[in-house]
């Protein structure tokens, strides 16, 4: 039981994932390379391009301060991503500050979205 | 005709107020006539609320907002559950559905005991009958009546999602008839073997359809979400495990209480426990407090509703407990290393992980309370979750084998020698031909341990019973439970470890390479369904001799403007080929097309386990294989 107790402590406190938008990412500094974390925001219109042949998408995330960050993902979008709209990646940061998502998740529709991005809205 | 129904539910509330009041006050006959009679009332109910989505009555608000006239019939029937409305009218059919089971069903013998169960029933179905008639009412009419329906969130029209919902509530709402037999228990001081033998039979009748409908549920996630895996440590599903971890750790609780009259105050606190956590995954679902990817219908003053009541049924049975259970019997006396210690270790290990997976579904609402914005995945899940289980798992076809009591020292050799098998195969996986990782080398020699544990343990008791199929059918059901269990290891290992997933941009006529299979995109084409449209690809996977067309879409259904991914998945033998369809990218000006393909190795093995399980469960229910021995007899009343 205890043992079950320290097991979970750390994992918590390995894996806990952080959620960073581009003005708390400026005020925190970059978390250790690797760590997985979630980072939101809106995507910048007109900064979506592909690479590797179309397999891998490359966008901006801004909020409302003057920051950004910059997200890489390889694979196909949700549904309901598009530019301008609300996204939440999970991944990780590497020591140059590059996002590299390992899954998307957009605004569903007005009933549903990331719980994350609801401060944000209401600032917005 | 849906007044009628509106009204039947008034009735079936204040028959289950009745059936509260008489059944407490112990009147047995009476509190059963009122607990078919209010079941009768509510499956009327029902069907007014089923014949309004058939007809597309759309002055019906929950029909307006959930369904439209060129949805398919079977969407429109589960319509009726897809949805928070009727699905709290489906958890009332269903506490309603064993309220009047347990009258016709239970075998105690005891009138008074038979009564009290009854009438906690009766309160706990007053309890969801009131939510659903002051707090989220599907009878309501809207005036005037719109000319079309809304429809039902696309997502949901799906032949696996049309039964999930059913199966997961015979699941959840099974565990309320465990919980009044408790209660019932605690009330007359009486935990015991009787008590026991009637207590397992309903908590299988609970944990055979949620183990089903965990299945559907993750297989539907598998297949409709287009992200490959089947299992996410989201809220939602976590909310569906909690419950399960519970109900199989009372599962092998009561079979102590049953034959050796011992646990009795631990079983009593799982049995009231499993609903408890039943209502905490209908709070954490509807409430919308955590992010789910599954999360539909979420407003946060139901789920201020369903806190309050988890919170009065919650102190209601735990005091009970507290002030009932130093009473209990200790039951036979028995050391660590018996089938007692054995099935105590099993418990424990079962309600720590289920705790694990609690703490960390539960941590960003804590968190968040201290301002902070996090999230758990499933990193944390993998390194405490699974080693948590992994301990019992090896330690599972061992110990099934002790002897009530005290286990012959015998066990020990056998131990001793298991483990080394164990090693060896470990050893000759990994190091072998199969070239793995130790850990799915690992993964799979626990698996395969697991089935020949299962083999083995039939053969062990076949020898003492004569013949194999002679064995009672509780037999059958642990061997075919702990079997299906061992074939899940070895799936989900392999699932897990071997998973290929490529994600390929191809203009039409181009292909790519994917786990040795050459994929070419034949096609796109627009097709069209009874209330969507879609583009459609047809891709061209050829290995070797062998070919498979696998044809993804990407649905839009206008009237919810809502899209939808349709993967394609073929069967190689080995695995699940899969694709799913994106979007359209212009690539230096280029149209292409996006895929995610997976090869899913061995991912059938996976659910065939799972389906043994609840399978299993089923078949244990069933009573007979073994007459009473004479002292047993001699000990009911």
């Amino acid at each position: 039981m205890l043992a079950a107790a320290v097991l979970a402590y750390f994992a918590l406190r390995e894996n806990a994932n952080l959620f960073y938008t581009p003005e708390v990412l400026a005020e925190k500094g970059l978390p250790r390379a690797g760590k997985e974390v979630k980072v939101g925001g809106w995507v910048e219109p007109g900064t979506l391009t592909y690479a590797d042949g179309g397999a891998t998408m490359q966008f901006t995330v801004i909020d409302n301060s003057p920051n950004t960050i910059t997200v890489r993902f390889t694979g196909v979008a949700p549904d309901l991503f598009r530019e301008g709209q609300g996204v939440v990646a999970t991944g990780s940061f590497d020591a140059a500050g590059q996002f590299t998502a390992k899954q998307l998740l957009a605004k569903h529709d007005e009933n549903y979205q990331p719980r994350e991005l609801k401060p944000l809205e209401a600032g917005g | 005709m849906i007044e009628a129904g509106h009204v039947a539910a008034f009735l079936a509330f204040a028959l289950s107020l009745a059936q509260g009041v008489f059944g407490l006050r112990g009147e047995r006959r009476l509190a059963g006539l009122i607990a078919v009679g209010a079941f009768g009332l509510m499956a009327l109910s029902f069907l007014t609320l089923i014949n309004a989505f058939v007809t597309s009555d759309f002055s019906v608000a929950l029909v307006a907002n959930n369904s439209h006239t060129l949805k398919p019939m079977v969407y429109k029937i589960a319509g009726t559950w897809g949805n928070h409305e009727g699905s709290m009218a489906l958890w009332c059919l269903v506490t309603l559905g064993f309220g009047a089971a347990a009258a016709g069903g239970m075998r105690t013998g005891r009138d008074v005991f038979e009564a009290r169960a009854l009438g906690v029933q009766g309160l706990l179905a007053t309890g969801a009958l009131a939510y659903l008639l002051f707090a989220s009412s599907p009878y309501l009419r809207l005036d005037p009546a719109p000319f079309q329906g809304a429809e039902l969130n696309p997502l949901l029209q799906d032949p696996a999602l049309a039964i999930h919902p059913p199966m997961l509530y015979l699941g959840y709402v099974g565990y309320s008839f465990v919980f009044a037999l408790a209660a019932a228990g605690l009330m007359e001081g009486r935990i015991d073997r009787v008590w026991a033998k009637e207590a397992r039979i309903w908590s299988l009748a609970a944990f055979a359809p949620l183990t089903i409908g965990i299945a559907l549920g993750s297989y539907w996630a598998y297949y409709e979400l287009g992200w490959g895996g089947w299992w996410f440590w989201d809220p939602v599903e976590n909310a569906s495990l909690m419950p399960w971890l519970i109900g199989a750790a009372l599962l092998h609780s009561v079979v102590v209480t049953e034959k050796r009259e011992g646990f009795a105050a631990w079983t009593a606190l799982l049995a009231v426990l499993a609903f408890l956590f039943s209502i905490l995954g209908a709070f954490l679902v509807r409430s919308g407090v955590l992010t789910s990817v599954h999360a539909f219908a979420v407003d946060p003053e139901r789920g201020t509703l369903l806190l309050i009541g988890l919170l009065a049924y919650g102190s209601f049975a735990l005091g009970l407990f507290a002030w009932r259970a130093p009473k209990l019997e200790g039951g036979k006396a028995w050391t660590l290393v018996s089938r007692e210690g054995a099935l105590m270790a099993n418990n424990l290990v079962l309600v720590v992980a289920a705790l694990t997976v609690l703490l960390g579904t539960l941590f960003p609402l804590i968190a968040e309370a201290f301002g902070r914005t996090i999230s758990v995945g499933e990193p944390y899940f993998n390194l405490t979750f699974v080693p948590i289980l992994v301990l019992i798992l090896i330690l599972l076809p061992i110990v099934q084998a002790w002897a009530w009591g005290k286990a012959d020292v015998k066990g020990w050799l056998r131990w001793a020698a298991s483990g080394a098998g164990l090693v060896l195969l470990f050893v000759l996986l990994g190091v072998g031909p199969l070239d793995i990782s130790p850990g799915a080398a690992f993964g799979i020699a626990l698996g395969l341990w697991l089935v020949f544990g299962a083999v083995w343990e039939l053969k062990r008791r076949a020898i003492t019973f004569g013949r194999v199929f002679k064995m009672p059918r509780r037999v059958w059901a642990m061997t075919l439970a702990h079997a299906g269990l061992g074939l899940f290891v070895i799936g989900a290992v392999v699932e897990t470890t071997g998973r290929y997933e490529a994600t390929l941009a191809l203009p039409v006529g181009g292909s790519d390479t994917v786990a040795g299979w050459v994929i070419t995109l034949d096609d796109i084409s627009s097709i069209e369904g009874p209330n969507w449209y879609a583009d459609r690809a047809v891709l061209t996977a050829r290995r070797g001799a062998q070919t498979a067309v696998l044809e993804p879409m990407k649905r839009f259904y206008p009237a919810a403007a809502m899209p939808t991914t349709e993967t394609a998945i073929y069967k190689t033998g080995t695995g699940d080929l899969y694709a799913a369809l994106g979007e359209q990218r212009d690539v230096d000006g280029e149209a292409r097309w996006v895929f995610r393909v997976y090869f899913n190795p061995l991912v059938d093995l996976l659910y065939f386990g799972v389906a043994l399980i609840g399978l299993a469960g089923l078949l244990g229910m069933w009573p007979g294989g073994r007459a009473i021995k004479p002292a047993e007899a001699e000990a009911l009343p």
